[in-house]
């Protein structure tokens, strides 16, 4: 279940802590990067390979929100709605996007080129209103012309693995 | 400006060597300046925890026995969360290495040979900075094992989040690095007592140990010269909301909010402050008028029944409608309360389903006071500051626009002519205009 590739990986955060269950945050989300989401199986093999209860990693998927228990679109597009990026006219930003790619605010589909989520404080504050593109990348300062960029450009790459 | 965390804009080692940087390291590691000398300097100077909270810095690390034998734990903070906030960003990414000396200098003077930089989830240019820069200062044998050719060694993780608000809590932190939950632990014990696998522990933020190396370099007096009485040094600002320039200003504590306004450009099409929440969303606000004549510091944030918190400065101009501002802010709240302690758990979905009621002319004018009352009884009823987070920003808005609250419940509708503006793209990309 877990690649040899993604073992070595998450070797490499056994090696942090003095004890294996501190890897389990960065091992789920090997296995998140990996799989586009965590499946009962992912969760599993994550228990199994730390050698910790699976019940010790299912509460630990559930409390932080950056593990998806379902799959989701091929890219996902966050839109910042703290209170900073809400003055920049965050909710305005979120149906401009929904509008042009006829997509709702925290659907999942899996069929969907994009999910549109929101998500809380980015830290980049200055630049609001802020998108984060999968998990990854950030885009500040947003425009309409930098959202057609934007959605753009995930219409030519590959979506995440 | 700029005279502490991001005196540089380069994270290469070969940048942060040319101005001195890791020199203050050197000499402790050689025994030019001893730990305790280190450790009084700091104490002198006044540094205060840069986080929110504003501990002595010195004398939390006080509470550590250098001399303690068995595993001492240094965690750096750096899950930088509270809404408003970006200025860890900026010191990881452009001088991540006066972070790591100043992570390095803490673990020695208390007595620790493995740190934790925890750098929220969502960080990841932040994570590669402070990964490279790790690297680099291993290479130069600045970190890691047989430091300086001596057989000190200290060795830095720098692990990232999942997506959590109240991983920055410090015990809570601590629990995740052990693989769990991060559910706030109750104190006593304190983390010097037991931290992380129940050993002593500090845990400082991320601004708080990059300000450490420059103060051991150019002393405790001048860092407190740099600020004014009860307040030393200097504190990252980041404005955001309706301002001209929004942006991240390093600025010796004790500045006027109005120049900390003028670099920002002011506010937008020069209209009026409605408001100011001064550190992050879960420092009270402060009404407009308030702020004429007020000082960026400890004793004058007070002074005004708030506090410099996080440094994350939120500017609303008169067209904010605070019912609607509030309501986004408890949506938040609501989400990542962790859950352990009831008043914050149930008290937090109340409010934020009440303030729903008032936004869809579905209450009562009596609701206002009753939203009021919900919150201030989660404050001091829960583990951890999370409560008083979640209460501050509540009981402050309706203390200071009751008001317009009262109106919002009893009419249906904002008390605000046009309540889109205060939240509208549209106005934000023009607010260059005059």
């Amino acid at each position: 279940m877990i690649m040899a590739e993604d073992k070595v990986k998450i070797d490499q955060w056994v090696a942090k802590f003095p004890d294996p269950k501190g890897a389990v945050i960065m091992a789920l989300r090997i296995m998140q990067d990996r799989h586009r989401w965590l499946s009962d199986d992912s969760i599993n093999a994550v228990a199994n390979y730390l050698n910790i209860a699976p019940v010790d990693v299912y509460e630990v998927v559930s409390f932080y929100s950056m593990y998806r228990r379902s799959p989701g679109g091929k890219h996902f597009v966050k839109i910042c709605t703290s209170l900073s990026c809400c003055l920049a006219g965050a909710y305005d930003v979120i149906k401009y996007i929904e509008d042009k790619e006829g997509v709702s605010l925290n659907k999942l589909d899996p069929e969907a080129h994009i999910t549109l989520q929101e998500t809380e404080c980015l830290g980049a504050c200055q630049g609001a209103p802020v998108a984060l593109v999968d998990d990854e990348k950030y885009h500040l300062d947003l425009t309409p012309d930098k959202i057609n960029t934007l959605l753009q450009d995930l219409d030519l790459v590959e979506g995440v693995q | 400006m700029n005279q502490v965390c991001l005196r540089i804009q380069d994270p290469s080692l070969e940048a942060y060597l040319q101005i001195g940087g890791y020199q203050v390291w050197k000499d402790l590691v050689s025994g030019k300046i001893l730990p305790e000398t280190a450790l009084d300097t700091i104490k002198q100077s006044k540094l205060q925890g840069r986080g929110g909270a504003g501990f002595l810095t010195g004398l939390k690390w006080g509470f550590m026995n250098r001399d303690l034998p068995g595993d001492k734990y240094l965690v750096c903070n750096s899950d930088e969360g509270e809404p408003g906030t970006c200025k860890d960003t900026l010191i990881m990414r452009h001088n991540p290495h006066q972070l790591i000396e100043g992570i390095l200098i803490s673990a020695y003077v208390i007595g620790a040979n493995v740190c934790y930089n925890y750098i929220r989830g969502e960080y990841l240019r932040e994570y590669e900075a402070c990964e490279n820069a790790l690297a680099e200062a291993i290479k130069a044998n600045l970190a890691g094992e047989g430091i300086l050719g001596k057989s000190l060694l200290i060795n830095i993780h720098n692990l990232l989040g999942a997506g959590s608000y109240i991983v920055g809590e410090e015990t809570a932190m601590m629990e995740s690095i052990e693989g769990k939950r991060a559910m706030p632990r109750n104190k006593p014990p304190f983390p010097a007592q037991y931290g992380l696998w129940g050993r002593a522990t500090t845990i400082n933020n991320t601004e708080t140990l990059a300000s450490v190396p420059v103060i051991l370099e150019k002393g405790s007096q001048w860092f407190q010269d740099l600020g004014v009485e009860n307040a030393a040094g200097t504190k990252i600002f980041c404005v955001s909301g309706h301002v001209r320039k929004p942006g991240v200003y390093e600025l010796p504590l004790g500045t006027s909010f109005q120049d900390l306004m003028d670099l920002c450009g002011g506010v937008r099409h020069g209209r009026k402050i409605k408001a100011c929440i001064p550190g992050g969303t879960s420092m009270r606000v402060i009404p407009g008028d308030k702020l004429e004549g007020l000082t960026l510091d400890y004793d004058a944030l007070k002074a005004v029944n708030s506090s410099i918190g996080s440094g994350g400065v939120i500017i609303m101009d008169e067209t904010t409608c605070m019912v609607t501002a509030l309501t986004h802010m408890m949506r938040f709240y609501h989400h990542e309360s962790c859950g352990q302690c009831t008043p914050c758990r149930e008290g937090s979905g109340w409010i934020l389903k009440m303030l729903e009621r008032v936004l869809a002319n579905n209450a009562e004018p009596a609701i206002i006071p009753q939203i009021r009352e919900v919150a201030k009884r989660i404050e001091g009823k829960t583990i951890c500051a999370f409560g008083e987070a979640i209460s501050w920003p509540v009981t402050s808005f309706i203390d200071h626009y009751y008001d317009e609250f009262v109106y919002f419940a009893q009419h249906g509708k904002s008390k605000v002519a046009d309540t889109q503006l205060g939240f509208s793209w549209n106005e934000y990309m023009n607010k260059d205009a005059a």
